[in-house]
């Protein structure tokens, strides 16, 4: 169910008919959805319908077959790689594995994408991005180490800090908690929180974590064979009869 | 930014063919996109340097043992040949065409592939699969100019250099063996060993190593770029960065000797 208060928020992201097929494989099958202005909308559903693909049409990494996807009023299909580089300047992707470059150190790894598209700052300001970031997800002390001397966590942390040292308007998350203990989980879930009240950015956080979509979800979605089945507040979604949904929502408690 | 074509479920020739067509036409966009970034500024200069001191001067033990032993075995086995027919004196210039003509710039060149080419492939490989390469695309970093356009570039230029360093390094493994033998002075040798040796041989050379240098380095790129199936795909791409650029490395020997050929 959307609220009233959604309603009358500015879309910031329109999913609108999208297909996707890798070879004979139907991943998206007419998926829609939209994003308000300020809300995190959480996409759940059974592993390979398609959510990852989702957020990497959303962002430009990958083209829809057919359909339309407008991320703050752009058609990201019909955009030029300059505009194109541009919209994705304003949506942060938060990666399953965070991918962060191991060859580079935490600083380094967050300078990077700041000195590729920020060319005219100096090297101050450059730093103090990097400590903005940091200081977001509570890791200035990792500062020189490398990826590789970071828990699974940190590294998570780390992902977010490297998108949100661009200040982006939008935040896609892609299993921000998979493979985490539970503690480390709430950690995300409250930096996701954070910066959703912070920094006012709009999200899609992809998670099988019913934990994570209750307590950072403003809405969700729950996708089977490549649509949306169901749409709505996480107690409408969950208490549906639908006996997929349920069964979703029984294993994850009863695990 | 998808520089690589997602494949789509239509065919429309046949199965194989369609598959032919899309990879010619993902190496050919690939390839292209190369001469248009490596022109357009900023360009990568710190992670260029980087590369250069990684494919030139990480190089130097491996090309240096092998260009040594190669000069070495090349006089020792050349000499009885020569002998029989009372041509000992020849042996610094046959040395001499030999190293400098074709077997600097092939031995650099297969070594460097071996070594250069797995690295770069495995290296991107990895990058590729833990969505670094990604994560550079979504944050307008452009990762072509980054890592592409900067290993290539320096393979291109790395090689005559290194093809320079083994031939220097061959003739002194070869003058070793023929000080040894027929007690040559050094001057002797080199004014002997280059005496057959023309402007176009030199450049020809050059040009040979320069064209391997940007075949290492693309295929290797190419082949990290592409590389699918998780772990086991960064050990087929390092693997295929090799084979490839070797089969392309011989077809373009036998070419650019043909083209010079006809210059001569």
């Amino acid at each position: 169910m959307i609220t009233d208060n959604n309603i009358s928020k500015e879309t910031v992201i329109t999913v609108a008919g999208v297909y996707k097929s890798f070879g004979n494989n139907h991943v998206l099958r007419g998926i829609d959805l939209d994003v308000k202005k300020g809300e995190n909308l959480i996409v759940m559903g059974r592993s390979g319908t398609g959510k990852s693909v989702l957020i990497k049409i959303v962002c430009g990494l990958l083209n829809q077959d057919e359909g339309v996807v407008e991320v703050l009023g752009e058609d990201v299909n019909n955009l030029d790689t300059r505009n194109l580089e541009q919209l994705c300047l304003k949506v942060g992707f938060s990666f399953q594995g965070s991918a962060l470059y191991d060859s580079m150190t935490v600083r380094e790894n967050i300078e990077f994408p700041i000195e590729r598209n920020f060319k005219n700052r100096t090297r101050k300001e450059v730093l103090k991005d990097v400590e903005m970031a940091l200081d977001a997800v509570s890791l200035r002390d990792s500062m020189n180490q490398y990826p590789a001397e970071l828990s699974g966590g940190q590294k998570k942390r780390i992902g977010i800090a490297r998108t949100l040292a661009l200040h982006p308007q939008i935040m896609l998350y892609d299993e921000p908690t998979a493979g985490l203990d539970p503690i480390s989980s709430i950690e995300i879930n409250n930096l996701i929180n954070h910066i959703k009240e912070e920094f006012g950015v709009s999200s899609i956080t992809i998670t099988h974590d019913l934990v994570c979509a209750k307590t950072t979800g403003d809405r969700i979605a729950m996708v089977f064979d490549g649509i949306v089945q169901k749409e709505g507040r996480f107690t409408d979604v969950f208490h549906s009869d639908d006996k997929r949904i349920k069964s979703f929502y029984d294993y994850n408690f009863t695990q | 930014m998808e520089i690589i074509f997602q494949q789509k479920e239509k065919t429309y020739l046949s199965k194989s063919l369609d598959s032919f067509l899309i990879n010619i036409s993902q190496t050919t966009r690939f390839v292209g996109t190369y001469f248009i970034e490596v022109f357009r500024s900023p360009f990568e200069w710190k992670e260029f340097g980087r590369q250069c001191y990684k494919i030139g001067c990480n190089s130097l033990p491996l090309i240096s043992l092998t260009g040594f032993i190669i000069g070495i075995v090349f006089t020792k086995q050349s000499r009885p040949a020569l002998t029989d027919f009372g041509a000992t004196s020849w042996l610094p210039s046959l040395i001499g065409i030999a190293v400098i003509k074709t077997l600097a710039p092939l031995i650099t060149a297969l070594i460097s592939s071996g070594k250069v080419g797995s690295s770069i492939g495995a290296e991107l490989g990895a990058m590729k699969v833990t969505e670094q390469i990604d994560a550079m695309d979504v944050s307008a970093s452009k990762p072509y100019k980054y890592l592409v356009v900067t290993r290539v570039t320096a393979a291109t230029l790395m090689m005559p250099l290194l093809m320079l360093y083994t031939a220097l390094v061959g003739l002194m493994g070869a003058y070793i063996n023929i000080l040894v033998n027929e007690h040559t002075t050094i001057t002797t040798f080199v004014i002997e060993a280059f005496e057959k040796i023309s402007f176009l041989d030199f450049s020809g050379s050059m040009i040979k190593a320069t064209a391997y240098g940007f075949t290492i380095g693309m295929v290797a790129c190419y082949k990290g770029f592409t590389t699918t199936l998780g772990t086991e795909g960064v050990g087929k791409a390092a693997n295929m960065a090799v084979v490839t650029s070797m089969y392309i490395i011989f077809i373009e020997e036998l070419v650019i000797v043909q083209v010079l050929g006809w210059f001569r």
